[in-house]
């Protein structure tokens, strides 16, 4: 109902009017006037891994270590674009050999010069099987990746014969082939560097991590708080405004917003479900409501005969009409989900609202033509396949019941147990028909989006898809001359989607969050994380 | 009695074995791959995947992985959680919390529920009875869960008096509501159980041939009828002191206190073998020493009971 997207959007408005007002006054005595030197809170859990860069793939992990540690490039929080950190200049003719120039003047939080040596030696430790890192795939693209990571057995190499020190501020990354958006990539905490100190004993790094980020390690009492300070010698262009992050560990999120309401947490990660329809009410202004970049779909089983062939996507397409996005985003899912057109989310970099054109648009009657033109559902049955345990189950209920009603195809949820059992069945393709699948960015470019998950044998291609035509513009895309040019690329890649329609898509994320009357300037980024270092302490 | 206590102590051993097996093989039979978990949405990479299972011992067969997790624990190393971090350290840090919290429940129990049925039990049919029936009834109808946020956003959100959530454990003061929610159903089978017990031996005939005798009524209720109506109430408190211990799970989790049942639930949910073990093992302890203890104060109460 336009209605409720126009409060939607208000709230939004309010917010965005109230950070300016108290950007302008935080010198004066309207906004509050803030203390550089004041620790904030914000809603965590227990890393999963130990505190190693590229072992944390877990927002648990992953936001202490992004606080902790800081790379090459990052993502500027209000608008998703690459800036440079650690980096002076990333240069490349070619797309394929990148020439990396250091600022001078980094250091780690025990005082030693952040060098080339310590990003190679960090990569390279990381990408070797033997050290058991979640996130070694990351490297993937560089050259010697194989021999350091093979598919099997033990690495023959301990070093990536890719990456070359010039000197103490150059180093050069060569990779098997053109990834002309390589440098978006270096923004994932994985790319991190690490101190000399990191290699004598990893594990002990892991428990008492040394970065060189807006924020040094001070204490990690587990299962309870991971405690930071400012690092006064922090070289990056986003400079802290306060003295320190705390990360509180909550089992629930029930419990976290309880205490943000009587102000013993000052940020919050995500509200809990059964808090949606009322914490605008219950915060007022310092409810936050903004985009992710996270994508929900409806996966097919393509390597199945029965869906594949040029009909099926007919059939698909049909389906994908069935779907009352703006009815169920509002109902069901109380207005935490915005009804997707494309199969990248938005305020990506290189996102085209619309891609997927009218098949995104509710419309019964041409559904019900589309699905009878392709030869029908395969025994008019559709079983979507979802875990359990996240909280799925009333959407995918609804989606069944929209397409039900509105083509008479018998659409049922098919619950597993938990994740990892539905992730177990899908990628062993012991499931039957469709499944819940989603994107969350990794860097926040359409590449992430399309190449990672639709290319043929990508690692998370759990459809079995392949398109030539999708492949082909893809590769085009990854070896254009700049960013811009390959991200128009993957525009015209993903348009090849809205033909095959391998998945669904249904809705983009948004963050629903909020803080405490202590804190002021919270902002959060595309990945659902505030703008650590803006956040403002009231004094 | 000192044989009959070695006698029960050897006996805790087979079920320290049966127990642990049984447990092991039901967090192996949980469906799905933790390593692969670890990834999330994103595709395992096979050769870590490979590697990490192997650092595990999740690569052997079960009764392999039973045999070299048995090994270690009687050399009482527990095992490494995925995390890194030793299980014994795990365990180290969250038991002392949990029995804190357990112990202050125990205590609400012992004091509000033995003082309700003192007070109902006496005076039967007043209305001080009835106000004990009807609240025990509501608080034994309500589900812990509902009475948790109710008294959380009661106490802690509008009028102020506590933090929502335990902010420090080792600080009793802020153990005191979640460990009344925590006590609340329990506490109300304890006054309805000495209320029904007092009730019984109110009629007994030692107690009228006391008051025949003219003994003055405090010596009858503390001496005779207490100490007689006790019996069942203790076997109670005795085997609830575990299930306080195991049972925190929803307690802990509404008030975020990193007790056992946090790590309990946690870990069950990552498929964390080593640490699932461990911390319930230690609570079929915490079971069978508590119901030993029971035992031995039936004889303390009732003198007719002796232990060979």
């Amino acid at each position: 109902m336009p209605a409720a997207t126009r409060t939607r959007w208000a709230v939004i408005g309010a917010t965005s009017v109230a950070l300016v007002a108290t950007g302008c006054g935080s010198s004066g005595d309207g906004g509050g006037s803030s203390d550089a030197g004041k620790t904030f809170s914000y809603q965590s859990s227990e890393p999963q891994n130990p505190l190693q860069p590229a072992n944390a793939n877990e927002v648990g992990g992953g936001r202490i270590i992004q606080n902790l540690f800081k790379g090459l490039v990052d993502y500027d929080p209000a608008n998703g674009q690459l800036r440079n950190q650690v980096a002076d200049k990333i240069d490349s003719s070619d797309a394929q050999t990148f020439n990396v120039t250091l600022k001078s003047g980094w250091t780690f939080h025990d005082g030693t010069p952040v060098k080339a040596k310590n990003f190679v030696d960090a990569w390279n430790w990381a990408a070797t099987t033997t050290n058991n890192q979640i996130n070694s795939s990351w490297f993937g693209d560089i050259q010697g990746y194989a021999d350091v990571h093979p598919k099997s057995g033990a690495p023959a190499k301990t070093t990536m014969s890719g990456l070359t020190v010039v000197d103490d501020t150059h180093f050069t990354i060569k990779l098997t082939s053109k990834v002309s958006y390589f440098p978006y990539k270096l923004g994932y905490i994985a790319f991190s560097p690490l101190p000399d100190s990191f290699f004598a004993d990893p594990t002990a790094a892991g428990q008492k991590p040394v970065g060189n980020g807006p924020y040094q390690f001070v204490s990690w009492d587990h299962n309870s708080q991971v405690v930071t300070k400012t690092f006064a010698n922090y070289q990056g262009v986003d400079k802290p405004k306060n003295g320190g992050v705390v990360f509180k560990m909550y089992t629930t999120s029930e419990a976290a917003y309880a205490d943000l309401q009587s102000n013993n947490l000052d940020v919050m990660d995500q509200v809990p479900p059964s808090a949606l329809a009322n914490y605008k009410n219950d915060l007022g202004d310092r409810a936050i409501d903004s985009p992710q970049g996270a994508i929900q779909n409806i996966g097919f089983t393509l390597y199945q005969p029965e869906w594949a062939g040029a009909n099926k996507a007919k059939v698909r397409q049909g389906l994908s009409m069935a779907i009352d996005r703006s009815t169920i985003t509002k109902t069901v899912l109380q207005g935490s989900r915005m009804p997707a057109s494309a199969w990248v989310a938005e305020g990506v970099e290189g996102y085209k609202a619309g891609t997927c054109g009218d098949f995104c648009t509710f419309n019964a009657d041409k559904a019900k033509q589309l699905i009878t033109e392709g030869g029908g559902v395969p025994g008019n049955k559709l079983l979507i396949t979802y875990n359990a345990d996240g909280g799925h189950k009333e959407w995918v209920d609804a989606v069944c019941n929209s397409i039900r009603q509105s083509t008479g195809v018998d659409c049922v949820g098919d619950p597993k147990t938990d994740f990892k059992t539905s992730r177990a069945a899908i990628t062993g393709h012991t499931i039957n028909g469709a499944f819940r699948t989603g994107w969350v960015q990794d860097y926040p470019l359409n590449a992430n989006f399309l190449a990672d998950v639709y290319k043929t044998g990508a690692a998370s291609n759990d459809f079995g898809y392949s398109s030539p035509q999708f492949d082909q513009l893809a590769n085009t895309a990854d070896q254009a001359d700049s960013i811009t040019a390959s991200a128009t690329g993957y525009q015209s890649a993903e348009a090849v989607l809205a033909q095959d329609f391998p998945a669904i898509p249904l809705w983009y994320y948004r963050t629903n969050s909020g803080y405490s009357t202590k804190v002021q300037n919270v902002e959060f980024d595309s990945f659902g994380n505030p703008a650590w270092t803006q956040v403002e302490v009231k004094g | 009695m000192g044989s009959y206590v070695l006698r029960r102590v050897l006996q805790m051993i087979p079920v320290f074995f049966g127990a642990t097996l049984l447990i092991f093989l039901m967090v192996y039979t949980l469906p799905g791959d933790p390593i692969a978990a670890m990834y999330g949405d994103k595709a395992a990479d096979p050769a870590t995947v490979a590697n990490l299972r192997h650092k595990f011992y999740l690569d052997q067969p079960v009764w392999k992985q039973y045999l070299h997790y048995m090994g270690n624990v009687l050399t009482l190393d527990f095992g490494t959680s995925f995390t890194g971090r030793p299980v014994s350290e795990i365990m180290a840090d969250a038991f002392p919390v949990t029995i804190r919290l357990a112990l202050v429940a125990f205590f609400f129990e012992i004091v509000i529920g033995l003082t309700l049925g003192l007070v109902s039990g006496l005076k039967r049919g007043s209305i001080g009875d009835t106000l004990v029936l009807v609240l025990t009834l509501v608080v034994i109808s309500i589900p812990v869960f509902v009475l948790g946020y109710i008294a959380q956003t009661v106490f802690a959100i509008n009028l102020g008096w506590v933090t929502a959530t335990v902010q420090d454990s080792t600080d009793i003061t802020q153990l005191i509501l979640p460990g009344l929610v925590l006590a609340s159903l329990s506490l109300a089978y304890v006054a309805r159980l000495t209320r029904t017990s007092l009730g019984e031996n109110l009629r007994a005939d030692y107690i009228r041939t006391a008051t025949a005798k003219g003994l003055p009524r405090r010596t009858i209720v503390g001496r005779h009828l207490l100490r007689n109506s006790l019996i069942p109430v203790v076997t109670f408190l005795g085997t609830d002191l575990g299930a306080l211990m195991g049972g925190a799970i929803v307690t802990e989790g509404i008030f975020n206190i990193q007790g056992v049942g946090n790590i309990l639930y946690k870990a069950i949910n990552q498929k964390e073998g080593p640490t699932v073990v461990g911390v319930v093992t230690i609570l079929v302890i915490v079971y069978l020493v508590a119901s030993l203890v029971v035992d031995l104060l039936y004889a303390v109460l009732d003198p007719r009971i002796r232990y060979a």
